[in-house]
């Protein structure tokens, strides 16, 4: 119980300063709860068929089929199903974390996670619609044509400052997650 | 509209995992909701954090500092207010809209949207949890940098400056 209630600290720390906000500021505090439970209601309304998925893939697919389409081996076809997994989902970048760390208990090749991460936080294919109209269509489609190739450098350029010792040690506390 | 497709998906899957192995599902259900519990108090903290930020950041002060005369300033204004917050893409196209409307730059809606959704300062925790400080911390630099790239560009082929 006690270590239960632990977990939750921060988010006690964080309920304090609502709080004050509350006594000091009354419209403001009633804003941030307000804020906050539309967040909630956001991350209650996609994460669970995002769970739900991942261990349905977690249990079902073989190893070696992720390692085969996505493994160190993949060359180009592993990046470009990362950068198409990555922005057919249209949820906030937090519900990537959960999947990418499947990921790399399934063998997938780091570069490719990480080519992921980006395609998920920017590219986001079901959401370009509404970007186009929102801020324009020459605005929506030069952003997506600057990401993707953004995206592979940046993915190459931090699999090169990270040590192999370094991502090692990272697929080995996604075993653990 | 997403979500009833990731539902949709989710629940078909879901039902013939179920008819071709009930144990299979049960176990895969069980990963499904020890992973969800093992993030939840982050993602709560991660919320609430982002609600105060929101509920005392103003819009009318964020257009007035980054308008299409603020320059590289106005970038920078920008890129950090979007690496802070973290806003959905369905709510951070029509608020970067409503700065453009209220006067704020191409140059710098496109920094700000790009941070908004590449760099969290907020979520930092969740990320080191599944990486580790110096992943977290690589990816999120190499993202603001990469913010003013795509302001630059944006800025050239949309606004023609």
């Amino acid at each position: 119980m006690m270590k239960q209630l632990k977990r939750f600290k921060y988010f006690g720390v964080v309920v304090l300063v609502v709080t004050a906000l509350t006594l000091f500021n009354k419209a403001l505090g009633f804003k941030a709860v307000s804020l906050t439970g539309s967040n909630l209601k956001e991350m209650l309304l996609t994460l669970p068929p995002v769970f739900i998925l991942l261990g349905l893939l977690d249990i079902w697919v073989p190893r070696e089929a992720m390692v085969k389409y996505m493994g160190d081996k993949s060359g180009m076809k592993g990046i470009v199903l990362s950068i198409l997994l990555g922005s057919a989902a249209a949820g906030p970048l937090y519900g990537a974390f959960p999947i990418a760390a499947v990921f790399m208990k399934k063998g997938v090749r780091f570069s490719n996670i990480v080519i992921f991460l980006g395609a998920w936080s920017t590219t986001k294919i079901p959401m370009l619609l509404f970007e186009s109209s929102s801020l324009g269509l020459r605005f929506a489609v030069t952003r997506l044509l600057i990401d993707i190739p953004g995206i592979i450098i940046i993915a190459y350029l931090i699999s090169a400052l990270m040590s192999k010792e370094e991502i090692e040690t990272i697929y080995a506390n996604a075993e653990s997650l | 509209m997403s979500g009833i497709a990731l539902y949709s998906l989710a629940g078909i899957l879901l039902i013939v995992s179920f008819i071709r192995d009930k144990q299979k599902t049960k176990k895969a259900l069980m990963k499904a909701w020890k992973s969800f519990d093992n993030i939840l108090p982050e993602l709560l903290t991660v919320m609430a954090t982002v609600g105060i930020l929101l509920a005392v950041l103003d819009p009318k002060l964020i257009s007035h500092l980054i308008g299409a005369e603020s320059g590289w300033f106005g970038v920078i204004i920008s890129a950090v207010v979007g690496a802070i917050t973290l806003i959905p893409g369905f709510v951070a196209f029509p608020t970067a809209a409503m700065l453009l409307q209220n006067g704020a730059g191409y140059m710098q809606v496109a920094a700000f949207i790009s941070t908004l959704m590449m760099v969290g300062i907020v979520t930092a925790p969740v990320e080191i949890k599944y990486f580790g400080k110096k992943f977290t911390l690589l990816r999120n630099i190499s993202a603001f940098i990469f913010a003013f790239i795509v302001a630059l560009i944006i800025g050239r082929v949309v606004a023609g400056i």
